[in-house]
């Protein structure tokens, strides 16, 4: 079931269409990634979910609530961690987590939270002491003290080093292992890879892709690679039979090492066996990867992130 | 709060006595963080009671002056320091700390809670005001002890005078908070009117000493206004309406400007 539905929603800015008829609904329980290069309108359309932009078109449902006529009871369902928000510099994290668990009717307690987020040893910090990673942690838990049913994450791990963004993913995890609804705006690939169900990816406003991490990959050209070292050299015609194979969009020819390179799909994996079988070939060093969803991402936007 | 009672059966036991209303817990916040600037406790607090007793020193201050209907100079003052307290509160100390609020994001967070972020401001705003009306306790009571200042003769037209002056001063500095885009502007705009307050309210010249043409226009200016009021006040006289008017006005007016004006993010 959706929990949440965004349909055709646009928002422009001095006559720019930054968020442009974008489309998606986020099933309950769900990691759905927003996906999209810098200025891709990736904030803009989360922070309409979260009511603090008004579309200039288009609905937006929360538990079927419009998040700015009914922001109220919106904002007691939804948690929202800002992309660049702070808090006052000099409040405790302790005093930030009573502050904010007296907003919510049923608050969560706090010390598990806290604990489970590892800023129990910062209770008595100022916010502005706090390192990147903990500021993080701690919007996370403040995301969560209202018990939502769902959280809304904006690049999150943006400026974290590489093992505070793996615990983070591992917490992200675990939030929906609760049963919480996640959205995740991020621009790592890695990111959306490794957590999201599905994943909108959004370039100039648009959504372009609408699909599982697995389902985006699939949809890009060339997106099985087969390399092989043959062991003998291969003729000209035995060339123009591989490139004849099914779904294969390039053959690359051997390398210093005397490798070769197929890009495909996954129908060309079994017919190219059943060819080397034909051709008397056996396959030294054979490799068949997937692209990443990096790749992916370039083919869908025809840019880097 | 009836939120709370509702709330009664779904958390049993002590944690119910402990929980408050959202409103009261952003007024405890704040003013654990107001208590935490010590630049502006001493400014608004301590200076205006330290600048009444070095004025003191001052010999002349203390005698008697038939143009000022028998007072001295330094009954003059303990008005006036009461005015530079909330000029500093209201100018110099809260518009910062209100467009900080915005820039970084605080308000903003806030407003993706059941939480209005206008209960940040209305917080900041009673703090600064009531930092004003203890710093005017102090300096009177410090006026009464060290040079033996008479207490207000008409004290109902003087706190009334009081709380129009403090309304005024902080829809002052929420005007300022309103027209600064950023921190640094409303610093530089502040310490600006800072000094305009200063003159107004007769920190450098008592407004009752000034020539009588520009008294006249200090009196349209809300700190001449809260001077001459406070002043008229104190020796006994119900304070003139026109003051009171006139600084009713000002505050209506910016108060209005200022929640037009004030961008949320």
């Amino acid at each position: 079931m959706a929990i949440i539905e965004v349909n055709g929603v646009r928002k422009t800015y001095a006559g720019r269409a930054v968020v442009d008829g974008v489309s998606f609904s986020v099933d309950e329980g769900e990691i759905f990634g927003i996906l999209g290069p810098n200025g891709a309108g990736k904030t803009t359309t989360v922070e309409c979910v979260e009511g603090l932009r008004i579309p200039d078109a288009g609905t937006i449902r929360v538990a079927g609530l419009d998040p700015v006529a009914d922001h109220d009871r919106v904002t007691h369902l939804l948690g929202a961690q800002l992309q660049e928000s702070e808090l006052q510099a000099k409040l405790t994290v302790r005093e930030a987590l009573e502050l904010y668990s007296a907003f919510y009717p049923t608050p969560a307690d706090w010390r598990p939270l806290a604990a489970r987020l590892g800023l129990d040893e910062k209770l008595d910090t100022r916010f502005a002491k706090l390192s990147g990673g903990q500021k993080q942690r701690l919007f996370i838990a403040l995301a969560l003290i209202g018990n939502p049913k769902v959280v809304v994450l904006d690049e999150l791990t943006t400026g974290l080093d590489p093992r505070a963004r793996r615990d983070t993913w591992k917490l992200i995890e675990e939030i929906r292992d609760g049963g919480v609804t996640v959205l995740l705006v991020t621009h790592f690939m890695e990111e959306a890879q490794r957590l999201c169900d599905r994943i909108a990816v959004i370039d100039r406003g648009k959504v372009v892709a609408l699909d599982t991490p697995a389902g985006l990959i699939r949809r890009a050209t060339g997106s099985t690679v087969v390399s092989f070292v043959p062991s003998r050299a291969l003729t000209g015609p035995d060339l123009t039979r591989l490139a004849a194979l099914p779904g294969v969009e390039t053959v690359t020819p051997p390398d210093r090492e005397g490798a070769l390179t197929l890009h495909g799909t996954d129908e060309t994996v079994t017919p190219f066996v059943a060819l080397l079988a034909e051709l008397g070939v056996t396959a030294q060093r054979l490799r068949i990867t997937e692209t990443s969803l990096d790749e992916a991402f370039l083919d869908l936007t025809g840019q880097d992130l | 709060m009836p939120t709370e009672t509702t709330t009664a059966p779904t958390a049993p036991g002590s944690r119910v006595a402990r929980r408050r209303g959202p409103a009261a817990a952003v007024l405890i916040a704040e003013t654990r963080l107001f208590l935490r600037e010590p630049g502006n406790l001493f400014w608004i607090f301590v200076f205006p009671s330290v600048l009444l007793v070095i004025l003191g020193f001052i010999p002349a201050f203390k005698e008697t002056q038939d143009d000022l209907g028998g007072r001295r100079v330094i009954d003059l003052y303990v008005p006036i320091s009461i005015l530079l307290a909330m000029i500093t509160a209201g100018i110099q100390a809260m518009p910062p700390v209100l467009t900080a609020y915005r820039e970084r994001g605080i308000l903003r967070r806030m407003s993706a809670t059941p939480v209005r972020p206008s209960a940040l401001l209305g917080a900041q705003i009673l703090l600064h005001g009531a930092a004003c009306l203890a710093s005017a306790l102090l300096v009177t009571a410090v006026g009464r002890i060290a040079y033996g200042v008479a207490l207000p003769e008409q004290l109902p037209g003087y706190l009334l005078a009081l709380l129009l002056a403090v309304a005024a001063v902080l829809t002052l500095g929420s005007m300022i908070c309103a027209l600064s885009r950023t921190t640094k502007a409303a610093t530089a705009i502040g310490t600006g009117a800072y000094l305009v307050m200063m003159f107004s309210a007769g920190v450098w010249l008592p407004v009752q000493t000034m020539p009588d043409a520009l008294r006249r226009i200090v009196e349209i200016t809300p700190l001449g206004a809260a001077s001459q009021a406070l002043e008229q006040a104190a020796s006994g006289s119900w304070p003139g309406w026109i003051h009171l008017l006139v600084l009713a006005l000002w505050t209506a007016a910016l108060g209005t400007a200022a929640a037009r004006l004030f961008r949320w993010q």
